[in-house]
């Protein structure tokens, strides 16, 4: 019966349905994103239609940042997904205020073309008890993530051609870095760091209640010559430092404070002495010192690569040579 | 039932509603995978939950961390259970716990890359027989800190035992409550420092072979200001005599060799019933903070600091300090137990009970080197301020953990 129920209707059609019950989910399973638990494996959200493709499910909604946090030169494609009849709120330049039932996704790639290879997965879900960083390390044939709470490591080519073994972060890790006063918070989408026009979209999409006031400030990354010197800096600074040395974050010990919005100069490092650097500080004196780059123990750590010493202490193993000359220029011209 | 078995009744019943619902103890042993095998417990235990380390050596690859609240983490003694994190790749410390009511208990950590245990925000810790040791002993390539807790309320740490940190062997910054007692601090730069904190005993300590003993300072620019009310008793300070090998730019490589109790910068510290013994520079050296600050909150200058009878034997035989050979002849041979530069706010700054001996520097201003000191035997007066013994040290149920 089923036999010529298929024939009869079509090859076509028949593989549409056959696709829809046991092929790729197309719906984002709200149920795992706000009540789930430990969900093992990353199919189980449906935030994919084609995951190995990374083509979205309908309401999952990519998107990128103006300036990126820096990833050993891994690919990184970022969705977002509301649940139907949710918006998000304008919070001027700072994050969108996302719902309850967002989910987060960043899936970090390398290689290129048929070459790519998905390595990790990271979801952050916005529950009823607060937001959950959760990582997913994809197998060899990239066709399912499956939850690493402990992390892993990965043996990766760099697109420089560095052979590094790449960290993926444990779900403790995550929270090292996504932590404010205690707390999960999503990092990425602020909307100062966002496109006018994809947060225009997003308002028209029902996704948002405004443009917010203050959006799209910090540089496109590949257009950061353009830019003022301070401004590419602080934005880099602001993407991959801010998240731990801020007030209320891993590093608020420090009293080194790298956000954007931060105007005082001693708080962003310029005559500032280190606290609790010991060799880290590498036998420099400040965090900055004006017009000096060799001097300044903020570029030390940004060129090394050994524990202890390299900065950002989670996230990458590679120096990037990019945000250094762009930091190191800064700092020539104060 | 009688009116005694309802009681026990009650109280039994209070007993079981205060503890969680169904503490369970996890046992990782030391072997293939332990990495992930120890960090997976870490990070699926519930609150009160137990994690058993086996004896043996675990060689990891990555720091570690538990953010769980209430957790037990024990080790089967600190010579039989090794974290050892010789091949450590990653992260700024061995172990960082950031929840709180943690109790980390008969384990060591060898050769961090960086710090070895750091407590941020963890409030209500317990360390209890903790050893932290750099296998290579003292080198500028060490990480800085052996135990770290910060920017914590409630701390206990007993029975420890750290050397070779390039920074402080036990270090707590910017906390409160905070009791160290019968831990050893050997071949450090700082032995114990105590950092913009308030309310600290530390007490019943051995501190020996580090550049400095015991160091109790406030440095500008942190999110918490005001150290003080610091009780520094009890212990034996002796023979700190290594080199400094802190890497420079950091305050602590400002330490001079063979320093015994440092106070510099901070409100109300006493300073009694010590044994010390063959510090080459000074016993007791009592300081204003020299380098430049913006920070409107800080303040410079010790005050309210008291030295009371201690055990001074033999020192400031060989101090590392600006004229030495003139100090020497001046005062005979070798300087008084206590050294201060002078530097003070208000008649605030130091008293020392009859019959303690010292030396000032008679330094005129801050921040001016030893420009116009006048060096010249102590004369302060007696001690009469006012301690606030009843929140020193860590809350009296931290102690209760010890037991169990």
């Amino acid at each position: 019966m089923i036999t010529r129920w298929i024939f009869g209707a079509g090859l076509g059609a028949a593989l549409a349905v056959m696709a829809s019950a046991n092929g790729p989910v197309e719906r984002v399973n709200q149920a795992k994103v706000m009540d789930g638990g430990l969900v093992r494996s990353l199919s189980e959200y449906g935030f994919f239609a084609d995951a190995g493709l990374q083509q979205p499910s309908a309401g999952v909604i990519p998107y990128r940042l103006n300036t990126p946090l820096y990833s050993d030169g891994a690919e990184k494609l970022r969705f977002v997904y509301l649940p139907p009849r949710t918006r998000a709120i304008s919070q001027g330049d700072d994050l969108l205020d996302l719902p309850v039932g967002t989910a987060l996704i960043k899936t970090f790639a390398f290689g290129s073309g048929a070459d790519r290879r998905l390595v990790e997965t990271r979801v952050l879900l916005h529950r009823t008890e607060g937001w959950v960083a959760l990582p997913y390390l994809w197998n060899a044939a990239g066709t399912e993530a499956m939850l690493v709470v402990a992390g892993a490591r990965v043996d990766v080519t760099t697109p420089k051609g560095e052979e590094i073994s790449y960290r993926v972060p444990n779900k403790n890790q995550c929270k090292e870095c996504h932590g404010v006063n205690g707390v999960v918070t999503p990092i990425g989408p602020k909307a100062r760091n966002l496109s006018q026009e994809w947060l225009r979209q997003f308002v028209q999409a029902g996704h948002l209640d405004s443009v917010p006031v203050g959006s799209d400030v910090l540089p496109l990354w590949e257009s950061r010559k353009s830019a003022s010197s301070e401004a590419a800096a602080r934005a880099y600074l602001d993407v991959n430092c801010a998240h731990c040395h801020r007030p209320g974050a891993t590093a608020s010990n420090s009293g080194l404070d790298l956000r954007w919005e931060q105007r005082d100069p001693q708080a962003i490092g310029i005559g500032k002495r280190p606290v609790a650097a010991g060799r880290g500080a590498g036998g420099l004196l400040f965090d900055i010192v004006p017009g000096k780059p060799a001097d300044s123990i903020l570029l030390y750590r940004m060129q090394s690569t050994e524990g202890g010493v390299a900065m950002p202490e989670l996230g990458k193993t590679t120096v990037d040579q990019d945000g250094v000359a762009v930091v190191r220029h800064w700092i020539e011209g104060l | 039932m009688n009116k005694l078995n309802a009681g026990c009744l009650a109280a039994l019943l209070l007993v079981s509603i205060s503890q969680p619902a169904a503490a369970k103890t996890t046992t990782i042993a030391a072997g293939e995978g332990a990495q992930e095998r120890l960090q997976e417990a870490l990070i699926l235990a519930e609150p009160g939950d137990v994690v058993t380390l086996g004896a043996g050596r675990f060689l990891l690859t990555d720091g570690l961390s538990l953010d769980v609240d209430g957790v037990v983490l024990r080790g089967a003694g600190m010579d039989q259970t090794v974290l050892d994190f010789t091949a450590q790749q990653g992260s700024g410390e061995g172990l960082l716990v950031t929840s709180d009511k943690v109790t980390l208990r008969d384990f060591a950590i060898e050769n961090p890359k960086g710090d070895g245990v750091k407590s941020k925000g963890a409030d209500d810790i317990v360390y209890y027989r903790i050893r932290v040791t750099w296998t290579n002993g003292p080198a500028a390539t060490n990480g800085a800190y052996g135990i770290y807790p910060v920017e914590s309320t409630g701390i206990l740490i007993d029975g420890a035992k750290v050397s070779g940190a390039s920074d402080a062997g036990i270090y707590v910054g910017q906390s409160r409550r905070i009791t160290i007692r019968n831990s050893i601090a050997e071949a450090n730069v700082a032995g114990i420092e105590i950092e913009n904190s308030r309310d600290a005993l530390v007490e019943g300590n051995l501190a020996t072979r580090n550049t400095g003993g015991i160091l109790v300072f406030d440095l500008p620019s942190l999110p918490v200001m005001g150290g003080g009310n610091v009780i520094v008793r009890s212990n034996l300070v002796v023979a700190n005599d290594t080199p400094n090998f802190a890497p420079p730019g950091n305050i602590v490589a400002g330490v001079r060799r063979g320093t015994g109790v440092l106070v510099m910068a901070n409100d109300g510290v006493l300073v009694e019933g010590n044994v010390l013994a063959d510090n080459p520079t000074a016993h007791v050296m009592v300081v204003a903070y020299t380098q430049e600050f913006t920070d409107t909150r800080y303040n410079p200058f010790p005050r309210n600091v008291v030295v009371k009878q201690n055990s001074f034997g033999r020192g400031g035989y060989d101090p590392q300090l600006d004229g030495k050979d003139a100090l020497l002849a001046a005062f005979g041979g070798a300087l008084p137990s206590v050294m201060w530069d002078g530097l003070q706010q208000a008649d605030t700054g130091l008293t020392v009970t009859k019959g303690v001996t010292g030396w000032s520097l008679n330094l005129p201003e801050v921040g001016k080197g030893m420009a116009g000191a006048q060096p010249a035997p102590l004369a302060v007066p007696e001690p009469t301020f006012t301690f606030a013994f009843d929140t020193v040290g860590a809350p009296a149920n931290l102690e209760q953990r010890l037991a169990q």
